[in-house]
């Protein structure tokens, strides 16, 4: 991880220098960043877990792995994507954003800050050296089903703790990011006034404290059914396989939600700022986020349709389902008619924004089929879902992320990154991201199941495909580091308000930001 | 739209269109072709919305850019379209529902069967009982294939017929009867599922599942597990073949005085 990114902020405050100060740092910029390099660091080993993956599939036939192997790399790549890609980006960019942007001085709850990242370096190691046990690391897939989870080696307990360790960490996160936003807003700045990006993290922070305690207990569970005579979910010890998968989609369903209303925020934020226009609809686009979250705690048996649940169950959860695209397709109206009648410039942020509105709604869509049961009895654990998730999770949840650094690197830093190759890692992100994901439909469709490592020769073609798009993205991304690091080793020369059409505290202050961001609240009128 | 053009270019020429299975199969039972109905009917709202969401929205990349001088207006909001735009796709998923909903009462309703046949999932392979009939066996992945899927096996699997698509025993069931499943497993959880047959159902330690099929045209049709169950989940497909009433009770039959091998012929 990098340790030199950041040292041109002086510290007023003789704290240690070198390693040091990245260990001991409770300051919200220096987490942020931390947070986001470890992210980093984290897709790429998750990505070439994805491409072991893509490798193997490229055509039928084993030819690079055996099947417990593929098994365990299909789990990893999950449950590294999730936990510590997607997730530590959005806590890094809610330390780096949400001072700068309500105008306080840090976060409320600075050592508690420092603590919930310094976990994750531990658990993730934790959990990647199940990978050189003897019997294997996990490889149940990332849902950890039991009896399958069961039967797993000697990876169980250890996986089990890391996951405890990163829940840990995520409830420290929202705690702070709660604590921060009712208490620390400078004056004026009420509720209905506060930047929409604040707003998705402050439920996002609720979903997480709300539902991290649920997968925790599930985990415990299964650690203790395997480990001290309990049979919570054996069969034959009078428990219930399929309680497992109600506890864990009560966690799972607001997870995806977690992994998505951030990404929300940053789009709404993104948007009007290269539209020259005010966001439209601010205020119903708070209300069909609290919806949503809402909505997120009553449909989770949407993803166990198959498990045979009773008819009315399965109605409850299918109306109940599509309800929920309702707030969703009230977003995207909301984004389209911010641009409506705007004034445009196609910036990097803004691509990978414009591209996100129209990829995620296509993972909507998809959802939207999925969420029908009689045709998900089709659709379940095949590609298709596959197609779907990460349709909403790569072009949704991960452009919002790479769009927000894009439009916040500037201000970070104080030095632009190059434009033009800005926009060829946009064009070349996109380009694959749909070579890679968009064929998996058709196999989906065409009745290929999930999790497989070989394949039938009829689904030849379009796996090739996808495999060919899965390196070209994986590629593109090493050109998002070159662009990091090619800004980084540039002089200060970003203006304070870097985007004529961005609006918000965080553009008031120089760019890079004092180490302490607001020293004097602001007023908000 | 050049760069579309081109790998468009270099990708077809290999292989003949027909040959590239872009949707769900309608398949020949009554609950599948209510699931891709639905299917279809999702598809193509969710078209008609893609193209008037995704059309406005271009309309406005194109026509409201600065590079061509257009000012921004002044509008932030609107409570009349707020409440448009969530009572319309309100009512278009109500109109969604009704026929969804109908289609699961009747996909639920097993009752009236006239077979009943039992499906227990194994690491990895299938046991079939035929409960009325007393006929009963296991069914796993064929040997050309099991052989040619080893890492390093030196076999090109194209040249296997049906690769990991074959059986060493199928599953034969009579045209034109309501078959009863009943699902179980004995170790993980498996889904039993054949695409042209219907949805899927997981097979689960402790639990009996139900669901019912009833096929209309005489046929082979191939499936495989559906639920991750371990390292040979891949490797266990699903072979039913479907002959007629008459052809089935031969079939019984013959299997009953353990006439293994000239049952096997029976419908081919
Ligand atoms: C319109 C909104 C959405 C609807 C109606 C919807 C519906 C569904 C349904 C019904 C499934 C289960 C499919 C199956 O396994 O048979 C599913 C799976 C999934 N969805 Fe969505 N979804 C929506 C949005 C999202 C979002 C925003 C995310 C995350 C960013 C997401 C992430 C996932 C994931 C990760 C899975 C698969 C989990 C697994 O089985 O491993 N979905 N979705
Ligand atoms: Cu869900
Ligand atoms: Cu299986």
């Amino acid at each position: 991880m990098s340790t030199n990114v950041q040292d041109i902020h002086e510290d007023h405050h003789h704290a240690p220098s070198g390693l040091m100060r990245w260990i001991t740092t409770t300051n919200h910029k220096d987490i942020g960043s931390l947070y986001l390099w470890f992210s980093l660091l984290m897709f790429f080993i998750g990505g070439f877990m994805a491409l072991i993956i893509r490798a193997e599939l490229f055509e039928p036939g084993l030819q690079l792995v055996i099947p417990g192997f593929f098994n365990q790399m299909t789990t990893m790549h999950a449950l590294i994507m999730i936990f510590g890609a997607v997730m530590p980006a959005f806590v890094g960019l809610a330390n780096w954003q949400i001072p700068i942007m309500i105008g306080a001085p840090d976060m409320a709850l600075p050592r508690l800050n420092n603590w919930s990242f310094w976990i994750l370096p531990f658990a993730f190691t934790m959990l990647l050296s199940t990978l050189f046990f003897d019997s294997g690391g996990p490889a149940a897939g990332w849902t950890l089903y039991p009896p399958l989870s069961l039967q797993g080696g000697n990876s169980m307990p250890f996986v089990i703790l890391s996951i405890h360790l990163l829940g840990i960490s995520s409830i420290l996160g929202a705690i702070n990011v709660i604590a921060t936003i009712l208490n620390m807003r400078a004056p004026g700045m009420t509720l209905m006034k506060m930047p929409i990006f604040i707003w998705t993290w402050l439920i996002t922070a609720f979903l997480l404290i709300a539902a991290m305690p649920v997968l925790a207990g599930a985990i415990t569970m299964l650690l203790t059914d395997r480990f001290f005579g309990t049979s919570f979910f054996t069969a034959s010890g009078g428990g219930d396989p399929v309680m497992f998968q109600h506890i864990f989609w009560f966690f799972g369903h607001p997870e995806v939600y977690i992994l998505i209303l951030p990404a929300f925020g940053i789009v709404s934020t993104i948007i009007p700022a290269f539209s020259r226009k005010k966001l439209f609809g601010y205020d119903s686009m708070v209300y069909a986020t609290a919806s949503i979250a809402l909505l997120s705690f009553i449909v989770w048996a949407h993803h166990m349709f198959t498990v045979g649940m009773p008819l009315a169950g399965e109605i409850f959860f299918m109306l109940t389902t599509m309800l929920i695209a309702v707030p969703t397709g009230v977003k995207v109206f909301n984004w389209v008619a911010t641009m409506w009648r705007g004034s445009m410039t196609f910036e990097t942020p803004m691509l990978f924004a414009l591209a996100f509105i129209i990829l995620f709604t296509i993972g909507g869509f998809s959802g939207l089929m999925l969420a029908m049961t009689p045709a998900d009895f089709q659709y379940h654990d095949t590609y298709f879902v596959v197609a779907h998730f990460h349709y909403v999770l790569v072009p949704g949840a991960v452009f919002a992320i790479i769009a927000a650094v894009y439009y916040w690197l500037p201000k970070w830093t104080g030095k632009m990154y190059s434009e033009s190759l800005g926009k060829l890692h946009f064009w070349l992100t996109t380009v694959f991201v749909n070579v890679t994901f968009f064929p998996m439909h058709f196999v989906g469709l065409a009745g290929m199941p999930r999790r497989i490592p070989d394949y039938p020769v009829q689904f030849a073609d379009f796996n090739a495909i996808a495999s060919v798009g899965a390196f070209g993205f994986g590629l593109s991304q090493l050109l998002f580091v070159y662009i990091l690091y090619n800004t980084l080793k540039k002089d200060v020369t970003a203006e304070d308000k870097v985007w004529d059409g961005a609006e918000g505290l965080e553009w008031t202050l120089s760019s890079p930001p004092p180490y302490h961001s607001f020293e004097k609240a602001p007023r908000v009128e | 739209m050049k760069k579309i053009i081109y790998l468009l270019a270099l990708i077809l020429p290999t292989q003949i269109l027909a040959d590239w299975e872009v949707n769900m199969p309608r398949g020949v039972t009554p609950t599948s072709e209510i699931a891709y109905d639905i299917h279809m009917l999702m598809f193509w709202i969710t078209v008609v919305i893609g193209i008037l969401v995704f059309g406005v929205m271009v309309y406005s990349i194109i026509y409201h850019r600065k590079s061509v001088g257009y000012q921004p207006a002044k509008f932030h909001e609107s409570t009349r379209v707020e409440i448009v735009w969530t009572v319309i796709p309100f009512l278009i998923l109500v109109v969604c529902a009704i026929p969804a909903t109908k289609a699961l009462i009747m996909m639920e309703d097993t009752s009236d069967a006239g077979i009943t046949l039992k499906v227990t999932g194994y690491q990895w392979m299938w046991e079939y009982e035929y409960l009325e009939d007393g006929v009963n066996f296991f069914s796993k992945i064929d040997n050309k294939s099991n052989n040619a899927r080893r890492l390093n096996s030196g076999k090109d699997v194209n040249d296997v017929e049906h690769y990991l698509r074959n059986v060493d025993n199928e599953v034969v069931l009579p045209t034109d009867t309501k078959v009863r499943l009943l699902l179980t497993a004995s170790d993980v959880i498996h889904a039993w599922w054949v695409p042209e047959l219907g949805g899927k159902k997981d097979a689960i330690p402790g639990y009996v599942n139900e669901m019912w099929i009833n096929i209309k045209e005489p046929g082979v049709y191939r499936g495989a597990c559906a639920e991750l169950c371990g390292k040979d989940h891949g490797f266990m497909p699903i072979v039913v073949r479907a002959v007629p009433k008459l052809e089935y009770d031969k079939w019984v039959s013959l299997r009953k005085d353990n006439r293994v091998a000239e049952s096997q012929n029976i419908g081919r």
